[in-house]
């Protein structure tokens, strides 16, 4: 039962997704890529390229995509409702608590201690899309590492750390850089 | 119940949502700009609150901020109303982007503009891990330290299990927060 599956695995990704989307994305990328086998690591990144562009939330994306794809429309809901339901469960006790003893000491202590997780989840999704963008589905050798991906990786690293430009300008720009650099060398 | 004041709360979570560029926390500050000082529906100091719920809960954060605001200002239906309202953008986009993505995947342009911002997408999350984790360091809290490194080691390294690292740290905070308490309770 294919719309049951995809309700369980979003579910899965609503539970445990602490501290935004980014920290969701191994998460994400382990039961939509390695277990489930629904996108390739070369979709799923096109996922995350177009969650970024486009607004609402990396997960709630990533449950409409798959799920269209997957089983249509009806997939799409099933997986943005399984996405969902933690949170709307989880939120609403916890705001009803919240309003009644007007106290988050032990909510807060814990999300404190969560904080060196959540990080470690983003370093690991960004390791996972350095991988992706340097080698492809190739084996990670020197002789496989594509120049070009490294040196627009420093060049959007340097614009985001220096500067205060926008990360969806630095992502253009590297878009453009490689389209430039196609019609330089006569790729295209 | 007041179907005006709900169909306001409907009006502006669909718009917050349909024109925030930028990830959850971007999107509860709006959020707090038009329910605090556009409406007056809240006051500052308990959406201060609300905020930390959201982001401390887990699932998205644009979400939870929609349900816990949505429910403050009229219980369930609320809720309803305020997630709705929330989701029906990204839905609506990223349907008709998956209808052309094929099409637009194998044109020329396109794959060349996305296999660029490949790169641009991994230096974005590597930058935001980096001053997460600059932050931490700087705590100087060595337990903090040393389960942002055993975390990131476990996970992109031994491929533990993502789900298994979240419970273990919650474990280590609620155990954490009871010693906290009962101290407290001792003093």
């Amino acid at each position: 039962m294919i719309y049951l599956k995809l309700f369980w695995a979003f579910l899965q990704v609503g539970l445990f997704s602490f501290g935004g989307g980014y920290a969701a994305l191994p998460l994400i990328e382990n039961i939509i890529v390695d277990s489930n086998q629904w996108l390739t690591t070369g979709e799923f990144t096109d996922l995350i390229t177009i969650s970024q562009m486009t607004p609402g939330p990396i997960s709630v994306n990533s449950a409409t995509f798959v799920g269209l794809d997957i089983a249509g429309f009806g997939g799409a809901l099933a997986a943005t409702f399984g996405n969902l339901l933690p949170s709307f469960i989880i939120v609403t006790s916890v705001a009803w608590l919240y309003m009644r003893y007007r106290r988050l000491n032990t909510l807060q202590n814990v999300l404190k201690v969560l904080q060196p997780a959540v990080i470690a989840m983003i370093a690991t999704a960004g390791l996972s899309l350095i991988i992706t963008a340097f080698w492809g589905e190739e084996a990670i050798l020197l002789s496989n590492t594509s120049i070009l991906a490294v040196v627009l990786f420093i060049i959007s690293l340097v614009l985001l750390l220096k500067t205060k430009l926008s990360p969806i300008l630095v992502m253009v720009l590297a878009g453009v850089l490689n389209v430039v650099w196609a019609i330089v060398t006569g790729v295209v | 119940m007041d179907t005006k004041k709900l169909w306001k709360l409907f009006v502006s979570t669909l718009y917050l949502s349909a024109f925030t560029f930028g990830g959850g926390y971007v999107i509860v500050t709006l959020m707090k700009k038009k329910f605090v000082d556009d409406y007056k529906w809240i006051s500052e100091r308990e959406m201060l609150n609300y905020v930390a719920i959201a982001q401390s809960s887990p699932g998205a954060i644009a979400v939870n901020g929609a349900i816990v605001v949505g429910y403050r200002i009229a219980g369930i239906v609320g809720v309803i109303v305020s997630v709705l309202g929330t989701i029906i953008p990204p839905f609506v986009i990223i349907t008709l982007i998956s209808f052309f993505y094929d099409a637009f995947r194998e044109n020329i342009w396109v794959s060349l503009m996305l296999e660029g911002m490949e790169s641009g997408v991994a230096a974005v999350v590597t930058a935001v891990s980096y001053e997460m984790a600059i932050g931490i360091v700087k705590e100087k809290n060595a337990m903090l330290i040393v389960m942002m490194v055993a975390a990131f080691l476990a996970n992109a390294v031994f491929n533990v299990n993502v789900m298994l690292i979240i419970v273990i740290s919650i474990a280590i905070g609620l155990i954490q927060s009871y010693f906290m308490n009962r101290k407290e309770e001792l003093e």
